[in-house]
């Protein structure tokens, strides 16, 4: 979820490891199966069970453990720890709690305690109020003035919040606050607006011994949330007091809260006398500061400040938490060192948020208190700009370079925050816009305008004059990438290498050491700079470089990186030198200790190209290069790499090549007698129209070589072909995509191949019907509805598929089961396939035991399925059955809308795992909080095309025993049926109450919506019904197969079990 | 004006006496420099730094690569003038930003005659001088690096020259300070008079006795107990400074005849002082301890606290002599980071207590002291 995103797998990993160190059993719970902490061998009992009191109080019950550990979880963990605690559970079984007592996590949370403390403590805090309702929300304003910000209590990444600018803001923004937060609580506070935002990272044991770990300054001013920041580490416009003034705090304040463990204080800094009134500065030479946040746990912060420091803060955390001093800690860097020492930093670390709006292009891209990036990168170099460029470019946002405009950007780009602000500062640079006006607008220190001002200063040079060798290398400390300079030089980026070749314009690689080279370390943790001294010579040992994933993003999330890092894992075990490349701070791919050496750098073509030629030293050759577990991010480098005559261990450029192409991919089908949807890829509208006439509406339009879907639609006619084609053309791969939309259920496998035998760990259903994304799809192992036939269809053509596309490795095949398109065969059609290990490969290790990740490692080392132990066919299926479903994110979203499609917007996903269906997707549903408790009343609003098939779901809904509401057709077919209903109006402007109404004031508790085909308008339809039961978080199901396997569970009833994964897959006897 | 400095700064280079040459560009004044080649780790307070009279007859490299963000301020001199030789920094920023900034770093060394280098490799400077130890450099702009090797076996050696008459006072005076106002002293009583020996003190232990509530009075090194006590101090504060402390046998006397007659804070160069008072002898750290981020635990408490460090030489603890035992050490190395008499109000500590740079972590030390002051004054006892 937002604001929870893969550092917390980095974190729990880590405790886990630091568990196993000092010799301490550890029972892992998580309801996310993609995460490396809930693989065998990192905890020492692990369950996959939805994170709920009842749960966890069972598994308590069970495992009778000596204490608990929430710090590591971020808030989820603390609020089920404090929820327990409460609850009486930690008492009844006599559960320490570690890290954080409950007080603590309170004293926190709840800011009005927290306020006090810090008033205790001789803290500033800005004037705020805690209100419960809008009328004590109105009469704090008084106090308090506009702007004001609004952060309601306990709810992730600020959601909720805001700041309000005029009167009206702060009404509805209190209101949404107050609806929002679990206790209705909100805080209202004076908004420093344009002051300086800052981060420590603190730790303290035992014994009272505190330490500062990092300190972070925000580029961007206060307002911003800080997940929505762009960060820099160190601090660069504080002196020496101004620093430590504010550690000083950071370190009075973990000391006042009694933390063990790690700590995150948030902080805004004046930035000039004037901004505070103060005409006198020449009293003192600190401005006023105040404490805006405290996280009491490890945080993304922490994350982010462990990798840009070297420092392990979650492992540290944990040995803290069980009673070990930092000075009895070991530095795993320097070995020699303890872990009682604050780091020191010779590097610039900046960060760079992703956020979706590439996915949801109708979403609001202004940034404020309500954090809504997926994920983030972090890059490292020995100047702020080479570090900032690298970041850009660790983005992979493909044309947006640092030479990006919007084309609607005139002589002042707007400055306000919004995801594309560091490109309209750069593009005002640019147009000659004062920098000290630049600076006044947006309130960003001119320290960060001067150093953009610089980038474009050489961008002025690059463009006006002749590239020498001086000039070419300037840029490159500047971090300019070969492709920019290319642009600018008017070259083509290859001519760029070919120049830094000629004139020995290379990278170095430093280390990431915690210590700035004063202690030899042995971290095998470096990034690349243009320098003197490389500290990354080739180590002479047989390696193996595996490409990483990136950011989180929708699409890519962390399934990759738990490929990633079993790679890695699986390398090692083989005796090869595994090296890593990496731009996510959040994973534990990027955890120094998980490949024999790491790389952070951006994953594009001259990153990779520039490492791998290191790595070869002056004669040798490069590593081969692992593309096939990085997700779309490193399959799409197989092309570069086999250009530059690089290696690519597992199945070559040509094999993925021939996947992804349309054209031979549909040839090797035809030519393999395996059923594919009718269709074809074409260039133009003309193409488009004729092709889809001849095999028929309604067809699937979507861009080849896509992430997730993105600007994939189902298409009903000709007018919305005509509309669907020129966005789906602007994606700019080249061709689009037509293919006969088949109606039916979608099924999913994923395939090992090492040349002559094929293994198919298991086959995967989905609740969904096809037209819901894959990765939207709630989807179940073993299948519970396929025929002997259709399983056989399925082994058979994916077999043949991955031999004759020539896979080494792993494969994903998505199949539509149509059986009257056709009539004669098994009714399987091949809708794509993906040359790559796919987000399903965690979720299918861990319900089978099949080592998906190290069997594909050893296949590309030379290893044979069978010498591996692995016969061909379909792996047996356990008594098990397993959900996995999708979690979203959408309450972050304004304006995104809800409904499921062909673009994937989910952005994590749970499972639920039982001895049988029903209490497997019961668990599924709690976990992905979808569940619907008995006589839930239900709001049903259901397209026309869909009615005739919610009329079993209704009649189950209704002898369910639950009241149904419903929109003026839908209540008019319920009627129909003879079933009570209460007919809700969906104009808006028509009298109360409306559907808006019945969903906000809690008359309904879940909602079932369906939309028609892919009408625009039928969407804006039901948009405020979807907006408005996301925001009130109740169910909001959009499928009707979702809501159906809802109900099922809920009329099913009865009990569910909760075991350690190993039992439900080995059975009980382990 | 050019943002990049494009052909503005002339090349520049720095020479070690070992060979080793870092190419750069000109900063600060032109002409050349020699002293003792030495790295921090500190990531803030290069100002501060920059006029530590620790650093005097030292070249100076920062280890984090960006310096001169925000400027230099009229406030955050430690002494009366630069005290480094010269200074080696990745990059040198022409455009600060703090409110407080009236000149840029490069300004600022070119007003006071400090010839600097920029764009040079640190990192590997770094590594050069951890593997190799510390060793004499000079920073040159218009010699070979022969002509400059040759100037530099010339030059005497950094262990050879007392550079400890050169910082101190050569005058007693009255420490004042408009922006920090006479504080409270601790008892509420009249307030203490702390006498300090100036072995090349930084301004920022003047001012946190004075914020105490203690009026202060400086004494140049060489003045002796007998001057001292004629002051009539509560208690004596022997500074930090520069070199070996091999070389300052009259301050050990000196020390030897106030011990017992009031109490004694010695830090640094001070602690050294009175560590040779009490039996130890004194060796030089192969690249000494300089940064903000050292560890030390007090063996007293177990308590870890992170300090502040500038020395190039420690002393050895195996010969001290038995009242005064080890109190605290470095958990890095374990070198001897503080001293306690048992019997005499007498303590020591290795690192800078007074900060600027670094962390504010120990100045309770001050109060440790104050109390001990407090504890002994006419009419208190």
């Amino acid at each position: 979820m937002i604001g929870q995103a893969a550092e917390f797998d980095y974190a729990g990993t880590q405790a886990c490891k630091a568990m196993r160190e000092e010799g301490i059993r550890s029972i892992l719970v998580n309801s996310n199966p993609a995460t490396i902490m809930t693989d065998e061998g990192v905890a020492d009992v692990v369950y996959i069970e939805p994170l709920t009191v009842e749960v966890l109080e069972r598994i308590i019950a069970r495992e009778r453990p000596d204490a608990l550990l929430p710090t590591l979880g971020g808030q989820t963990g603390l609020n089920l720890a404090v929820d327990l605690a409460e609850a009486g559970v930690l008492d009844k079984y006599g559960v320490r709690l570690l890290g954080s007592s409950v007080r603590t996590i309170k004293l926190a949370e709840d800011r009005e305690l927290f306020r006090n403390l810090l008033h205790e403590i001789g803290e500033p805090t800005p004037r705020s109020a805690i209100v419960e309702s809008w009328e004590e929300a109105r009469a704090a304003l008084t106090e308090i003035g506009l702007p004001a910000v609004i952060r309601p209590a306990y709810t992730l990444g600020g959601t909720g919040g805001g700041v309000a600018y005029t009167e009206e803001d702060y009404e509805r923004i209190c209101k949404s606050g107050i609806a929002a937060s679990p206790i209705s609580q909100v805080l209202v506070e004076q908004s420093l607006l344009g002051w300086k935002e800052l981060e420590y990272e603190v730790m303290r044991d035992g014994n009272d011994t505190c330490i500062t770990i990092c300190n972070m300054e925000n580029l961007d001013p206060m307002g911003v949330h800080t997940g929505d920041s762009i960060v820099v580490a160190p601090s660069q416009t504080l002196s020496d007091r101004e620093y430590h003034m504010l550690r000083n705090s950071a370190l009075k304040i973990i000391r006042a809260l009694g933390i063990e463990g790690g700590c995150n204080v948030q902080f805004a800094l004046a930035p000039r006398p004037d901004v505070v009134g103060w005409e006198g500065a020449g009293e003192t030479d600190c401005l006023p500061y105040h404490v805006i946040e405290v996280n009491p746990r490890v945080s993304r912060s922490s994350a982010l400040a462990s990798k840009a420091t070297g420092y392990p803060i979650a492992r540290v955390a944990a040995k803290i938490a069980v009673g070990k001093r930092l000075h009895e800690v070991e530095n795993a860097v320097t070995k020699r060192t303890t872990a009682a020492f604050e780091p020191a930093l010779d590097y610039v670390v900046v960060k760079i948020p992703r956020w979706p709006f590439d996915k949801f292009i109708s979403g609001d891209r202004r940034l404020g208190t309500q954090m809504k990036a997926t994920g983030e990168v972090m890059a490292i170099d020995r100047t702020f700009e080479g570090a900032l460029q690298k970041a850009i470019r660790s983005l992979e946002f493909g044309s947006r370079s640092i030479l990006w405009q919007h084309p609607e950007w005139g002589d002042h780009p707007p400055l306000t925050a919004t995801d594309e602000r560091i490109w309209a500062l750069l593009a005002s640079i640019r147009r000659g816009v004062p920098l000290a006006e630049i600076s006044g607008d947006c309130g960003v220190d001119p320290w960060f305008v001067e150093r953009l001002a610089r980038i474009v200063e050489m961008e002025k040079r690059l463009l006006s004059e002749d590239l020498t060798p001086a000039l070419l290398r300037q840029a490159k400390r500047l971090g300019f990438a070969d492709r920019d300079i290319a642009t600018l030089a008017d070259r083509l980026p290859q001519q760029v290498r070919a120049l830094r070749d000629e004139w020995d314009v290379r990278p170095v690689y430093k280390m990431v050491d915690t210590c700035a080279a004063e202690f030899d370390a042995v971290t095998p943790y470096f990034y690349s700079t243009y320098e003197e001294e490389n500290e990354a010579p080739p180590t002479g040992r047989q390696s193996m470089l595996v490409i990483g994933s990136g950011p989180i993003r929708i699409g890519q999330g962390i399934e990759f990186d738990y490929c990633s890092v079993r790679a890695a894992r699986a390398l090692q075990e083989a005796g090869i030198e595994s090296i890593m490349a990496n731009s996510n701070p959040e994973t534990v791919s990027t955890d120094f200790d998980t490949s024999d050496r790491l790389y952070f750098e951006p994953l594009d073509e001259e990153s990779i190209r520039d490492l791998l030629e290191n790595e070869a030293g002056e004669d040798g050759e490069a590593p081969p290069s692992i593309v096939q577990f990085g997700g779309q991010t490193a399959v799409n480098m197989a092309r570069a790499l086999h250009a530059s005559a690089l290696p690519i261990a597992g199945s070559s450029a040509d094999a993925i090549d021939l996947a992804e192409d349309r054209g031979r991919f549909g040839t090797l089908l035809a030519e393999l007698d395996i059923p594919q949807p009718p269709g074809t890829a074409v260039t133009t509208l003309e193409d488009a129209l004729s092709t889809a006439e001849a095999i028929g509406y309604p067809v699937l339009v979507r861009p080849s070589y896509v992430l997730g879907g993105r600007a994939m639609e189902v298409v009903q006619d000709a007018n919305e072909l005509v509309r669907f084609f020129a966005a789906a053309l602007a994606e700019n791969t080249g061709a689009v995509l037509i293919d006969k939309f088949l109606v039916g259920p979608e099924v999913e496998v994923d395939a090992i191949c090492d040349g002559e035998t094929v293994l198919i760990p298991g086959i995967m259903e989905h609740i969904e019907r096809a037209g819901v994304h894959s990765g939207d799809s709630m989807a179940v192992y073993p299948p519970q509805r396929l025929t002997a036939e259709q399983r056989e269809a399925i082994v058979d053509y994916s077999t043949r598929m991955a031999l004759g596309l020539g896979v080494r490795g792993l494969m994903n095949v998505q199949f539509v089961i149509a059986p009257e398109s056709d009539p004669t065969g098994p009714g399987v059609f091949v809708i794509e396939v993906n040359p790559r290990s796919s987000r399903t490969v965690p979720f299918l290790s861990k319900v089978t035991g099949v080592p998906m990740v190290q069997l594909a490692v050893n296949i590309m080392l030379g290893q044979s399925l069978r010498e591996q132990g692995y016969e061909p066919g379909l792996w047996p299926e356990g008594d098990l059955v397993a959900v996995k479903a999708p979690v979203f994110s959408m309450q972050k979203l304004v304006d995104v809308d809800t409904f499921l499609g062909p673009e994937m917007k989910s952005t994590g996903e749970v499972m639920g795992v039982d001895r049988s269906f029903a209490p497997a997707v019961r668990k599924a549903m709690i976990a992905s909080g979808l569940e619907v408790a008995p006589g839930t009343p239900f709001l049903i609003s259901v397209s026309n095309q869909t009615k005739a098939r919610a009329t079993a779901l209704i009649r189950d809904l209704h002898e369910a025993g639950c009241r149904l509401y419903a929109t003026e057709g839908t209540a008019t077919l319920i009627q129909e049926l003879g079933i009570p209903v209460e007919m809700v109006t969906k104009r808006l402007n028509e009298g109360h109450p409306n559907v808006v109404d019945v969903i906000r004031e809690g008359t309904v508790g879940a909602v079932i919506n369906t939309i028609e085909g892919g009408r625009a308008d039928a969407r804006r339809d039901g948009f405020h019904i979807r907006r408005a039961a996301t925001e009130v978080r109740i169910p909001c199901f959009t499928s009707l197969e979702t809501a159906a396997a809802a109900i099922g569970a809920l009329r099913a009833g009865g009990d569910y079990d909760v075991r350690p994964l190993l039992e439900y897959r080995d059975g009980d006897g382990q | 004006m050019s943002l990049l400095n494009t052909g503005v700064r002339p090349p520049a280079r720095l020479v070690l006496a070992d060979g080793r040459v870092f190419e750069g560009v000109g900063v600060g004044a032109a002409g050349h420099t020699t002293g003792e080649v030495v790295f921090t780790t500190a990531m803030t307070g290069y100002q501060e730094a920059l006029t530590d009279p620790s650093f005097s007859g030292q070249i100076l490299s920062m280890t984090f690569p960006l310096q001169g963000n925000y400027g230099t301020s009229l406030f955050s001199d430690e002494s009366r003038q630069v005290q480094v030789r010269g200074f080696v920094v990745r990059e040198m920023t022409d455009l600060p930003s703090h409110w407080l900034s009236v000149h840029t770093l490069h300004e600022y060394l070119e007003a006071r005659g400090i010839p600097g280098i920029a764009e040079v490799d640190t990192r590997a400077l770094t590594r050069h001088l951890r593997s190799r130890g510390v060793v004499m450099g000079t920073i040159t702009r218009d010699e070979t690096p022969e002509q400059a090797l040759a100037r530099l076996r010339a030059a005497p050696d950094y262990a050879s020259i007392d550079y400890v008459s050169g910082v101190s006072t050569a005058e007693a005076y009255d420490f004042e300070d408009p922006r920090v106002p006479l504080g409270v002293a601790p008892d509420g009583g009249p307030a203490p008079h702390v006498v300090v020996v100036d072995l090349g003190v930084k301004r920022n232990i003047m001012r946190i006795l004075r914020a105490r509530g203690c009026t202060v009075t400086t004494v140049p090194h060489d003045t002796d107990a007998e001057a001292i006590l004629s002051l009539r101090p509560d208690g004596v504060l022997l500074s930090p400074g520069p070199g070996d402390p091999m070389l300052l046998d009259h301050v050990v006397a000196t020390s030897r005849a106030l011990v017992g007659k009031t109490p004694i804070m010695g830090i640094c160069l001070g602690h050294q002082v009175i560590g040779r008072l009490f039996g130890a002898s004194c060796y030089k750290l192969k690249f000494g301890h300089r940064g903000a981020n050292h560890p030390v635990r007090d063996e007293i408490t177990g308590k870890v606290h992170i300090t502040s460090q500038n020395h190039g030489f420690a002393i050895d603890g195996d010969h001290l002599v038995s009242p005064v035992q080890v109190a605290q050490v470095h958990l890095n190395d374990g070198t001897v980071e503080g001293l306690l008499h048992r019997e005499e109000p007498v303590f020591t500590i290795q690192y800078h207590s007074e900060a600027s740079p670094g962390p504010n972590d120990t100045e309770f030390l001050f109060d440790r002291f104050l109390d001990s002051v407090r504890s002994l004054r006419p009419g208190v006892r």
